[in-house]
């Protein structure tokens, strides 16, 4: 259980923002933070690696004191045993991919894992190479597989497929779910991608200027909603075009553009653009707004 | 001919360059990471011999080091070392005149690095020294090279301090620079040639080995 609750004043370009994380997390959930740029999703994740000192609050995780401003605890990063993977993926150039997999592991630390490693997120034959002649997805996975040398209580991934396209983040998200089932892991994932939020996250908390101002399964907060549909996918509004009596709308779905049929007064809140859920009660498909 | 010069001058690049290596990295690091106050201040003295009549320095050094006042003296008495008109005076002299030469390049080479490296390190564990010499150097190696290289050529082509604070004592303090000068002085004009020449050769294969180091030239040429 990690319990998280802290103050922090955060400058921004030209505001100030109050940042107030206050949440829980138990053992083994896979929680997401979503929210726009700015809102302190990455900050919350640098506070809870000791990257960034709040200026009050605590943060307990199975009942140690990583952070206690009342008692004067701060416990150093290094003394954290956290798996991070940066948004840049922050893989040491000068390092083999083994190498950065090796380097991570502590002191006397048994180096089965990592062959472990090697072998479940299958970097066999990469093993020998320097990560800039690796491609992204590869990359991506090297630093996933570095972050779990340690056997970490917590894994915090920050936008970790934002720069991947949709292909490889398919197969990555389902690396994500297989290493934090595998490893009994706590993670806590930073991402904008809503389907990979319904995808892979037992739990979203929302934030908004620092702040969490909605949070539970992932379903319930992204449609207002409760709809029993027989099928639901998330999309994006593409294009409106009005025909005879009815509106043809297009929906960009994952990579496939959806045609919808709808009538006037359900558009009348729908513009190009638009996040929707497209989801089906009996045999046509409503198409609900969610953002 | 008189090697003794052109030794003198290599040996006091040599070891200067090694002593500003122990000082710099841990120096550049400092003013990398640092949000003391003190940096501009700290980076304003660095800088501060490279734009300096050599001769300023030259002069204070000797009025530092003068036996004749308390430092001097202090520095004379306990720690045994003379350093007005001495080799260790030379060194004392390169190492500060030479220093913003290793800094810079180091400095420079640290702060391109993206930060997510060293939290990266951190956060698995690792001390700030491991990181630097696992992590962080690894990674400029060619600021390293630079810095060595330019630290090194520096002091080569010493000569305002040097003839200051050593003195030009043949033998002892008399560096290729200076012996130059001498024998122009003297009209000897093949000797001077004889050490301009040696200094000219190797301080541009010197310079011609890192262009070509750190342009990936000999890289491609061992493929």
């Amino acid at each position: 259980m990690i319990k998280i609750d802290v103050h922090k004043k955060l400058r921004a370009f030209d505001s100030e923002m109050n940042f107030h994380i206050q949440c829980q997390i138990k053992k083994g959930e896979l929680v997401t933070l979503y929210g726009e740029s700015g809102a302190g999703k990455t900050s919350t994740l640098r506070i809870l690696a000791g990257l960034l000192k709040p200026d009050k609050g605590e943060i307990t995780i199975n009942e140690a004191s990583w952070i206690d401003t009342k008692n004067k605890i701060f416990l150093a990063p290094q003394k954290r045993n956290i798996g991070y993977v940066f948004q840049d993926y922050a893989l040491f150039p000068n390092m083999s991919v083994l190498q950065n997999l090796e380097f991570a592991s502590g002191k006397g630390q048994n180096k089965k894992v990592i062959t472990e490693l090697i072998e479940m997120m299958e970097l066999g034959d990469l093993q020998n190479r320097k990560p800039q002649t690796l491609s992204g997805g590869q990359q991506q996975r090297v630093a996933l597989s570095r972050a779990l040398v340690r056997k970490p209580d917590v894994l915090l991934l920050d936008e970790p497929l934002a720069a991947l396209d949709y292909k490889i983040r398919l197969k990555l998200q389902d690396y994500i779910t297989r290493i934090h089932k595998e490893y009994n892991l706590t993670t806590i994932l930073v991402s904008h991608d809503i389907g990979e939020i319904m995808k892979l996250s037992d739990r979203v908390f929302v934030l908004e200027q620092g702040k969490i101002v909605r949070q539970g399964i992932p379903s319930e907060i992204f449609s207002n909603q409760k709809i029993s549909g027989k099928f639901k996918f998330i999309g994006e509004i593409l294009k409106i075009e009005p025909q005879d009596v009815v509106l043809i709308v297009s929906v960009l779905i994952q990579n496939n553009v959806v045609k919808v049929i709808a009538d006037k007064s359900e558009m009348q809140t729908l513009k190009v653009g638009d996040k929707v859920m497209v989801a089906s009660k009996a045999f046509n498909p409503i198409l609900y707004k969610i953002e | 001919m008189n090697w003794a010069p052109l030794l003198i001058t290599f040996k006091l690049a040599f070891v200067t360059t090694a002593i500003l290596l122990i000082i710099s990295v841990p120096l550049a690091y400092w003013m990398v990471n640092t949000k003391s106050r003190s940096k501009p201040l700290i980076e304003t003295l660095v800088s501060m011999p490279l734009v300096l009549p050599p001769t300023v320095l030259g002069f204070y050094f000797l009025v530092a080091f003068s036996p004749g006042n308390a430092f001097g003296n202090w520095i004379n008495e306990w720690l045994g070392l003379k350093l007005v008109f001495s080799f260790g005076g030379l060194v004392v002299a390169s190492i500060i005149y030479s220093l913003p030469f290793m800094v810079h390049p180091i400095q420079s080479g640290l702060s391109i690095l993206p930060h997510s490296l060293t939290e990266a390190s951190q956060v698995m564990g690792k001390s700030k020294w491991t990181t630097l010499f696992k992590v962080l150097l690894p990674n400029c190696k060619a600021s390293l090279l630079t810095g060595i290289v330019l630290a090194f050529a520096h002091t080569v082509g010493e000569f305002g301090v040097v003839l200051m604070i050593g003195g030009s004592i043949p033998g002892r303090t008399k560096v290729a620079s200076i012996a130059i000068y001498d024998e122009v002085e003297a009209m000897n004009y093949s000797a001077a040639n004889f050490y301009a020449t040696v200094l000219f050769v190797i301080t541009f294969c010197i310079l011609l080995m890192v262009y070509l180091i750190n342009g990936g030239y000999l890289k491609r040429f061992w493929k």
